[in-house]
């Protein structure tokens, strides 16, 4: 169709997904952007979160952890060391993950060099866990 | 002379070792299969990733970032790669002893070397000979892209806060099933990237960076060193069952000779016995038609 995407989500261990899409929504640092078919050549980041795209008018869930994404007018790229679809993630896991990270910030300062550390976790713990609440059999 | 049951006993033990080390080439094969699949599949991550990053490197003039700080090489950090597990021919033992004379070599020329091993090998080696301040034992059995995110977080952090001044990596770099090279990389300072392209392939002209080229390309620095290190421990992990294979199919071959030569003496032994007891039996007879 000529309205249609060519999505690559590639990670060290697999393609995680290739295939035709209709949009595709990244989550950016500098914010979630969407993009179409014919969006302007693009270069950006790929922060810890959420990503989805529409496939035959069925929304797909990820949880992605840093990376890139490379957009051309109809295709685009992401490089990203993880991602889970959000029927692969597991939920309980996700939680304690949530709970050990904000235990952990919460004993400790700034400046402390766990900090950062336990922000990411917890950020990605956040990221799992409402990609995972998508899915509708949960 | 060993007793013809003797030489039985000792059949049936070779036996039994090769049907081990037949057993250990099978699970290598299939360990090796999965090990190469995963090279496989790593690849476009890896080539992707290069690609872009070169593409990044020529564009932004002059990059700046703590990881391509070079200072003065006094203390030197090594990262020494080996597998969990022995029965791999030479495998730990060359990168044992490459990264020996590495550190003999630094040690000498008066600089302070610590050391971070990964692979139980090189930990029970290096225990109590060098300055080890780190290990990761244990991790070959599974393994994905955490661990070489944790084993670079572990380095990045100190050579930013300029606890030490160079890394180096030792391990043996995957050159087909039954050559594996122990091979010493700079990782820190990072080698200037983007010298071999040249300018003319580059088609990302009219891209629109978000954030800038430079921030960009200073976010991925960091995942650079983990595709590194990922790539060593993928390297590592499919020579090592690639060095297993041919060691254990060294093994069996020898246990077939090995067992080959006992029959033939066995059977002599037990044809020598046969004659012995013909003899007497001739020698009886012919004294009895005598008397």
């Amino acid at each position: 169709m000529a309205d249609e995407l060519m999505l690559e989500i590639v990670t060290p261990e697999k393609m995680a997904f290739s295939g035709y899409v209709e949009e595709v929504t990244i989550p950016g640092v500098e914010g979630e952007f969407g993009v179409l078919r014919g969006h302007e050549a693009m270069l950006s980041a790929v922060d810890i979160g959420q990503l989805n795209f529409t496939r035959n008018n069925k929304k797909v869930y990820f949880a992605v952890n840093t990376g890139y994404a490379e957009v051309t007018s109809n295709k685009v790229t992401i490089l990203i060391e993880t991602a889970e679809r959000s029927d692969q993630i597991d939920i309980t896991r996700a939680r304690k993950a949530k709970d050990n990270a904000e235990a952990r910030l919460a004993k400790i300062t700034r400046d402390n060099e766990d900090f950062e550390k336990m922000r990411a976790a917890l950020a990605r713990a956040i990221a799992r866990i409402s990609t995972a609440e998508k899915e509708p059999s949960r | 002379m060993a007793s013809l049951k003797d030489i039985k006993r000792k059949v049936g033990a070779v036996q039994k070792t090769k049907q081990i080390t037949r057993a250990m080439n099978m699970v290598a094969a299939s360990k090796f299969k999965a090990a190469q699949m995963r090279m496989d599949n790593f690849r476009p991550y890896a080539g992707k990733f290069m690609d872009v990053l070169n593409s990044l490197a020529l564009r932004v003039e002059s990059i700046s970032h703590p990881l391509l700080a070079v200072r003065e090489p006094k203390r030197i950090r090594v990262i020494c790669m080996t597998a969990d597990r022995g029965l791999c021919g030479g495998f730990n033992s060359n990168l044992i002893k490459a990264t020996e004379r590495f550190l003999r070599e630094k040690t000498q020329d008066g600089k302070d070397v610590s050391l971070i091993t990964v692979g139980r090998k090189s930990r029970d080696f290096f225990r109590k000979k060098a300055n080890v301040i780190n290990q990761y034992v244990d991790v070959f059995g599974k393994f994905d892209m955490t661990l070489a995110v944790a084993i670079s977080n572990e380095v990045i952090t100190p050579f930013i806060k300029e606890e030490y001044d160079e890394l180096y990596l030792i391990y043996n770099q995957f050159v087909n099933v039954s050559v594996q090279k122990p091979t010493v990389v700079r990782l820190f300072p990072l080698p200037s990237i983007g010298q071999d392209v040249d300018a003319e392939s580059d088609k990302r002209l009219d891209y629109l960076y978000e954030p800038s080229e430079e921030a960009l390309l200073q976010k991925l620095l960091p995942m650079y060193v983990h595709v590194l290190v990922y790539r060593a421990l993928l390297e590592t992990s499919a020579g090592e069952n690639g060095a297993r294979m041919a060691a254990m199919d060294n093994a069996t071959s020898n246990c077939e000779e090995l067992i080959r030569s006992l029959t033939l003496k066995m059977n002599k032994a037990r044809q020598a016995a046969i004659t012995a007891e013909l003899m007497d039996i001739v020698g009886g007879t012919e004294a009895l038609a005598k008397g």
